[in-house]
């Protein structure tokens, strides 16, 4: 099939394919950060963080409307702080939810899969109350969407370097936040042993409680992110939810590279093999992949290192 | 102790029958040249004032972005039926279901509209699983149901009529027009992964092939909910294809549309004809995204005729002057009228009558024109090429003769 053409577009087609890899990438990648810090170091089965998402989507769109009816002149730059939004509404959403149901629920790992199940379940109905059943779209400023075409043949969507850039300011962020600040330390050292933690000082309840928001609000940039790609409905969440677990479990629960890892070689399994194969057969040849993988390895890409008894 | 519990229930049950049977000597009322012992001989929810019809649809869960519009035509409909004095000189009362866009749902509600509420009609289903799911109850129960959305065919059945469009319909006029005013040639063909999608590309292919001797440079299918079509437009860019051929729904419908949008896929450099986009899925889309591109459909909120204006105008009037109708909604509004008819042509409430009666039937009042009802229990239809433009409307381009349905196509399968 390859014959038929020139070295020109041969090479404007890889690019481009290549670009929609890494677009993949920064997808999945951006959907399964919150997850990292909430399933990955906490350790909480949060059902419900698709719908966080959808959160964030929602505050996109409310945003958008806002802006369209009392504020027209602002339509350009109205987005970026949009995704501030969601930031702070699916944060503070996140806040709430660890204070009335997840605080209860650490100790019983397995009933917090069943509660938050239960919450994402409300939180679609919601959703559909609120927002009504169809899906809606926010109103995206122009500079967001159309192409950049560096070559006659070559077009790179906009929207994609977006995510892209976001994913990668999210990620250097969150490593930052982990890794280099006090705030990161109190977290990883509750995560490891929560009673050693305590007993030096921490407060490891404020600590639990603002990990959690802090996950849920990454969930929210990410939905609000996916505006530019997708339409948001009241069941948007559960479209993203198996990604993201498959992706954080994949690249070994307790490890942010792992994340990063694993959502790289998803995407790229996934979009090389969409292009040879076809559609959903793409799609089952990664799959197939990671099941492989997952049985030679079960605790994933990267494990961390613990001593076991 | 059983055995006493039984009995109960029989003791009831009868008092209840006997209540019942007992209400038409009491109540006198206007039906006299339809004496309800002649129109309902078999049980029905039928009284001398009302005759009960149930109305099965998802208002919750996936399909409910769907089905609203269907639930909204159908309960306007019956509204309008009732307005002018009803079916048999009986108003018309509704039993509304939720399907919950889950099937075994579908048919425990359908048995139970059936069973217990014995109602003379429904209207509703709108996915083919849901319809697959409730036909088996429909025939054992020996129901009436009328399906509003256009589909894949190879089907027909004796209780249920279709008031959309079956798919040799819905494609071949479409196929014809697009290879006649494109000189197009080279067709790829895409879909969401399920029966309908796939089963009309099957019939897209055939006629591609066989009857317009063009070639399909790719076929292919992504899954329910898939939002990532780069690997597919750098395909599609590669192909160079004269037409692409979309059949994907649901939240899918958006992301490939913004995605093409942004890879410089559009209308001035690429014809695009789609059979799984109406005024509906525009909402969500944006018609900033589908400017040029072209849908297959019998009917666009824009057609300009007399029964389309009081439609709209009636449907905006009730529902907001916001709402939109898309093809669906409009075949979900014609099922209580063509029961209406049915019924009327029969003298009869009875399944079987209405059922024998319903061939030939003719609906002039309908917002897509005229419509007439076929011996396969189909419509006869005509077939529009719209063209979408910016503010989710669509401006007709072409519309067909009245087309035979014929839901096993000899030749396409």
């Amino acid at each position: 099939m390859m014959l038929a053409y020139t070295t020109a577009e041969l090479t404007s087609i890889f690019t481009m394919q290549g670009f929609a890899g890494l677009s993949l990438f920064s997808v999945l990648l951006l959907m399964a950060l919150g997850l990292a810090i909430i399933f990955g170091q906490m350790g909480v089965i949060n059902m419900a963080h698709g719908e966080f998402m959808a959160a964030g989507a929602y505050t996109v769109y409310l945003c958008s409307t806002l802006t369209a009816k009392f504020a027209p002149a602002f339509q350009p730059y109205y987005f970026l702080f949009a995704i501030l939004a969601a930031f702070f509404v699916s944060g503070s959403l996140g806040l709430l939810v660890e204070w009335g149901l997840i605080r209860f629920l650490y100790k019983r790992p397995l009933d917090t899969l069943l509660a938050t199940w239960g919450l994402s379940l409300i939180m679609q109905q919601t959703f559909r109350s609120t927002f009504g059943a169809r899906e809606v779209t926010p109103t995206l400023p122009d500079w967001l969407m159309g192409s950049f075409k560096p070559t006659e043949t070559i077009d790179i969507p906009i929207n994609g370097v977006f995510v892209m850039g976001l994913t990668l300011f999210i990620t250097a962020a969150v490593m930052f936040f982990t890794f280099k600040t006090r705030a990161g330390l109190r977290m990883r050292a509750t995560v490891q042993n929560r009673m050693m933690s305590g007993a030096v000082g921490i407060n490891t309840k404020v600590v639990d409680r603002v990990t959690f928001a802090i996950g849920c609000g990454i969930a929210g940039v990410a939905g609000a992110a996916f505006t530019t790609i997708g339409s948001t409905g009241p069941d948007s969440g559960s479209r993203y939810i198996v990604d993201t677990f498959l992706v954080v479990v994949f690249g070994g629960a307790a490890s942010l590279l792992g994340t990063v890892a694993s959502a790289f070689g998803i995407a790229q399994t996934q979009s090389i093999s969409e292009f040879f194969l076809q559609g959903t057969m793409g799609k089952v040849a990664t799959l197939l992949a990671i099941v492989i993988i997952l049985m030679i390895r079960p605790q994933g890409l990267f494990a961390s290192k613990v001593r076991r008894a | 102790m059983k055995m006493f519990r039984t009995v109960i229930r029989f003791a009831t049950t009868s008092l209840c029958v006997l209540l019942i049977s007992g209400l038409p000597n009491i109540a006198v009322v206007a039906s006299e040249s339809f004496p309800t012992a002649k129109v309902n001989t078999t049980g029905l929810a039928v009284t001398d004032t009302e005759v009960t019809v149930g109305q099965l649809h998802s208002a919750t869960g996936t399909m409910a972005i769907s089905e609203t519009g269907s639930i909204q035509a159908e309960q306007l409909a019956i509204e309008q039926i009732n307005a002018m004095g009803g079916v048999l000189g009986r108003k018309i009362k509704i039993i509304v279901e939720d399907g919950a866009s889950d099937w075994p749902t579908f048919a425990e509600k359908a048995k139970k509209l059936l069973v217990n509420d014995k109602v003379a009609a429904v209207m509703g289903c709108w996915t083919s699983a849901s319809r697959k799911a409730v036909l088996p109850v429909f025939e054992k129960e020996n129901g009436m149901l009328y399906y509003p959305t256009f589909y894949e065919g190879l089907e027909q059945s004796k209780n249920v009529i279709y008031t959309g469009q079956e798919a040799t319909q819905q494609i071949i006029a479409g196929l014809d027009w697009i290879a006649k005013e494109k000189k197009a040639k080279t067709f790829y063909l895409i879909g969401s992964d399920y029966i309908w999608p796939r089963t009309s590309n099957k019939i897209a292919r055939k006629h591609i092939e066989n009857v317009l001797k063009g070639t399909v440079v790719g076929e292919e299918y992504y899954a329910l909910g898939h939002t990532q079509f780069g690997s597919l437009i750098n395909k599609i860019k590669l192909k160079k294809p004269d037409v692409i051929y979309a059949i994907v729904v649901g939240g899918s419908n958006v992301s490939f549309y913004k995605q093409l949008k942004a890879a410089g896929i559009t209308s001035d450099k690429q014809t695009l004809l789609t059979i799984s986009v109406t005024e509906d899925e525009v909402l969500g889309i944006g018609g900033e995204n589908l400017v040029g591109f072209y849908s297959a459909m019998k009917y666009f909120q824009s057609l300009d005729n007399e029964n389309n204006k009081k439609f709209v105008a009636a449907f905006k009037a009730k529902y907001g002057a916001k709402s939109v109708i898309g093809d669906v909604t409009q075949a979900a509004y014609l099922g209580p009228w063509l029961w209406k008819m049915a019924v009327e042509k029969a003298g009869s409430f009875d399944i079987d009558k209405v059922a024998a009666a319903s061939p030939g039937i003719e609906f002039k009042d309908a917002p897509e024109g005229y419509v007439k009802l076929h011996p396969n229990h189909h419509l006869w239809s005509k077939l529009r090429i719209g063209q979408w433009s910016a503010d989710g409307q669509a401006k007709v381009l072409y519309e067909s003769g009245l087309i035979e349905p014929d839901p096993f196509p000899k030749g396409y399968q």
